[in-house]
């Protein structure tokens, strides 16, 4: 059970400002059915050009419509400038906090109203949610100026702190090596590595396969494990490592991304500098591949 | 504020005859079953009882019970029993829809080198006999497949599964921690090697389960140690545990027709109002084949977490598939193996009932749900007005 603070069971309870204004100055969406949450936010002006009223409608747990009505709370009474300093923190902060793994839920509210105010901005009303910046976890479709915002803002360096505040990386998995890249980036410190074993210089055949084995299953399988995903070891021919993605990771959109930056990298690390890694749907016949993601379709 | 109590496939009540049969071996009766003095060894003939309640209610034969902490420890103890009795065998048969005590396990042992097959379902939670009949080969060591599912109370057709998996020579497992008590089960008319149950499923105290070991099973202990359970699970005894379980046992044979007339009714009022009431809301699960205390509906746009939390205030527990209500991002394993649309994967509730539950309570629940719904409906940017 989720240990939320009165101020998060009041907004959930009688939430504020629930709806949809008609003919608003700034409309923002976020989320998807898909991710389990999306919030719709509208908005108008006054003639004082301070935001006259503002209303949400979300699709979400206790914690998502409480961010959301928390945040048109906000936000009445604010100019467009003061508003867009509004930020997640700021949301969660007024709530009394927010469960670790329920962050996300206010960087949803001040993503909407930040898509709000750009919409306002961009023409009146329309609605055009532009993607800024590249798409680093497809999954949950969150780009990298999200993922850089949600690290400035809140101080995290670890690819869990990323997910537990945008989601991102909380799907496949893939993108865990690019987000670590922009912690790094940003903080100025190296992310967590599980530590190095030193290669072994020359290793028989039985040996290297082994050792691909393992280092499949002990620094690949977790990270791709703890979303929902997998893989498989298929073959070892030479240099040349066959491997199958199951669960979530068959059907992601960036499994050969994993493939390379993930799968291929760790067993270079580990293993031997010239393996060569690759998906068994290009060695298989389909009703193999088929039967993998039958489940989860 | 009074419970109202619709989880039970989480947990259920101790029957009060249950607690009062526990008590004294919290209390004066501390002695070690193995001891050679009176005072200890007097507890042992309380074992014995329990191990005879606990095979009349399963139709086995009393050597055949192993006493274990619970279901997850029957779990692992039957599937790695078995895989280091039989080391010439490599490969794990099981299902995407196991409870995590099974699938967990069976994804540690693949990534220790074992095969793993895990079968899909189809929208009604069912699995496919064809394809078990291909999976199943003489390299399979073990078959594990749930009895009956604990989200959608779905039920397995056992006795065709064990007669595949028995032709091709594996041992065949069950996690029946869902089905005992609810339906009745027969293992003498059952070629079932292996079955986990567990105490707090049917109205026993935590901490206490069942490994049922058929005669002649080829399985190796899982806690090795002392001598107890005839070198099969060492450790003392649970003493207090075991009695209880035993007690429950009776009470669960005594009460058994209950579950499919009086629990079954109040399920079926319960869900056929639900799901006329309350704007799209949908069964998961294969109706025709299911424990007759389970409903899991979901209700269309709107997200499991917020549903429990409305309830909760009105005092009646459930349980949802929903990814908030976990902590993780996805919605539950068993209704996306079902493929379960995300619409409605997000917002399952499950209400699992017992025989302690009224038709008042029923009424109350089918009185407060369309509002609950509504309210969140209301909220939810995907229903357009």
């Amino acid at each position: 059970m989720w240990d939320y603070t009165e101020e998060v069971m009041d907004h959930f309870l009688n939430p504020k400002n629930v709806g949809e204004i008609e003919n608003p100055d700034g409309v923002g969406e976020e989320g998807s059915l898909a991710c389990g949450d999306a919030l719709k936010l509208t908005f108008k002006l006054g003639e004082d050009g301070k935001i006259a009223d503002a209303k949400f409608k979300t699709f979400g747990c206790a914690s998502a419509i409480a961010s959301a009505s928390m945040m048109t709370e906000m936000i009445k009474g604010l100019t467009i400038e003061e508003a867009e300093k509004v930020s997640n923190k700021d949301i969660a902060e007024k709530l009394g906090g927010l469960p670790e793994q329920k962050m996300h839920c206010s960087v949803m509210g001040a993503e909407a109203l930040a898509a709000a105010i750009e919409n306002y901005r961009s023409g009146k009303g329309k609605q055009s949610k532009k993607i800024e910046g590249k798409i680093v976890c497809t999954c949950f479709g969150v780009t990298d100026r999200e993922i850089e915002k949600v690290i400035l803002e809140n101080d995290i360096d670890t690819v869990e702190g990323v997910t537990n505040y945008c989601k991102a990386g909380g799907g496949c998995g893939s993108c865990h090596g690019e987000i670590g890249k922009i912690i790094e980036r940003l903080r100025g410190k190296k992310v967590k590595k599980p530590e190095v074993k030193p290669k072994p210089k020359k290793i028989t055949n039985l040996q290297k396969i082994q050792l691909v084995q393992r280092t499949i299953n002990e620094q690949v399988r977790p990270l791709l494990k703890s979303h929902g995903g997998d893989i498989d070891l298929v073959d070892v021919d030479g240099n040349k490592v066959i491997v199958a993605f199951r669960g979530m990771c068959s059907q992601c959109r960036t499994a050969e991304f994993t493939l390379k930056e993930v799968v291929e990298a760790k067993l270079k690390e580990f293993v031997s500098d010239d393996i060569i890694v690759e998906d068994e749907k290009k060695n298989v016949d389909e009703s193999h591949i088929h039967k993998d993601i039958q489940g989860v379709q | 504020m009074t419970v109202i109590y619709m989880d039970n496939n989480a947990t259920t009540k101790v029957a009060p005859e249950v607690l009062d049969a526990m008590l004294p071996f919290l209390g004066e009766l501390y002695g070690n079953p193995s001891s050679m003095h009176t005072f200890g060894g007097q507890v042992e003939r309380y074992i014995k009882n329990s191990r005879e309640q606990i095979a009349r209610l399963l139709g086995c034969d009393s050597s055949e019970i192993i006493f274990t902490s619970g279901g997850t420890e029957s779990d692992n103890a039957a599937i790695k029993g078995v895989l280091s009795a039989v080391p010439e065998k490599r490969k794990i048969i099981t299902t995407r829809v196991e409870h995590p005590a099974v699938l967990t396990t069976c994804r540690e042992l693949e990534g220790q080198g074992f095969g793993l097959v895990e079968l899909g379902v189809d929208k009604d939670g069912q699995i496919s006999l064809d394809e078990l009949k291909e999976e199943v080969d003489e390299d399979t060591a073990v078959v594990s497949i749930m009895y009956a599912n604990n989200e959608t109370g779905v039920i397995f057709p056992i006795d065709k599964i064990v007669e595949i998996v028995k032709a091709k020579g594996a041992v065949f497992h069950t996690d029946a921690v869902q089905a005992v008590g609810k339906i009745p089960l027969d293992l003498s008319k059952s070629n079932i090697d292996l079955l986990s149950l567990s105490g707090h499923k049917l109205h026993g105290p935590k901490g206490v389960g069942v490994l049922y070991v058929k005669k002649g099973t080829r399985i190796s202990p899982f806690i090795i140690g002392g001598h107890q359970e005839r070198n099969r699970r060492a450790g003392t005894e649970n003493v207090a545990g075991i009695v209880a379980l035993g007690k429950a046992a009776e009470l669960a044979q005594k009460e058994i027709d209950q579950e499919n007339t009086k629990v079954r009714k109040l399920r079926d009022k319960l869900e056929k109002a639900v799901l006329k009431t309350c704007t799209g809301a949908m069964l998961n699960g294969d109706e025709a084949n299911r424990l007759p205390n389970t409903a899991n509906i979901s209700f269309e746009y709107i997200e499991g977490e917020a549903i429990l939390l409305l309830l909760d205030q009105l005092g009646i527990c459930a349980s949802s598939g929903s990814a908030c209500t976990s902590g993780s991002l996805e919605p539950s394993h068993v209704l996306r193996a079902m493929g379960v649309p995300f619409t409605a994967a997000h917002g399952s509730v499950r209400f699992s009932l017992s025989r302690y539950n009224t038709e008042k309570e029923v009424d109350f629940v089918i009185e407060k749900m369309p509002g609950i719904v509504n309210r969140l409906r209301e909220l939810s940017p995907f229903v357009k007005s």
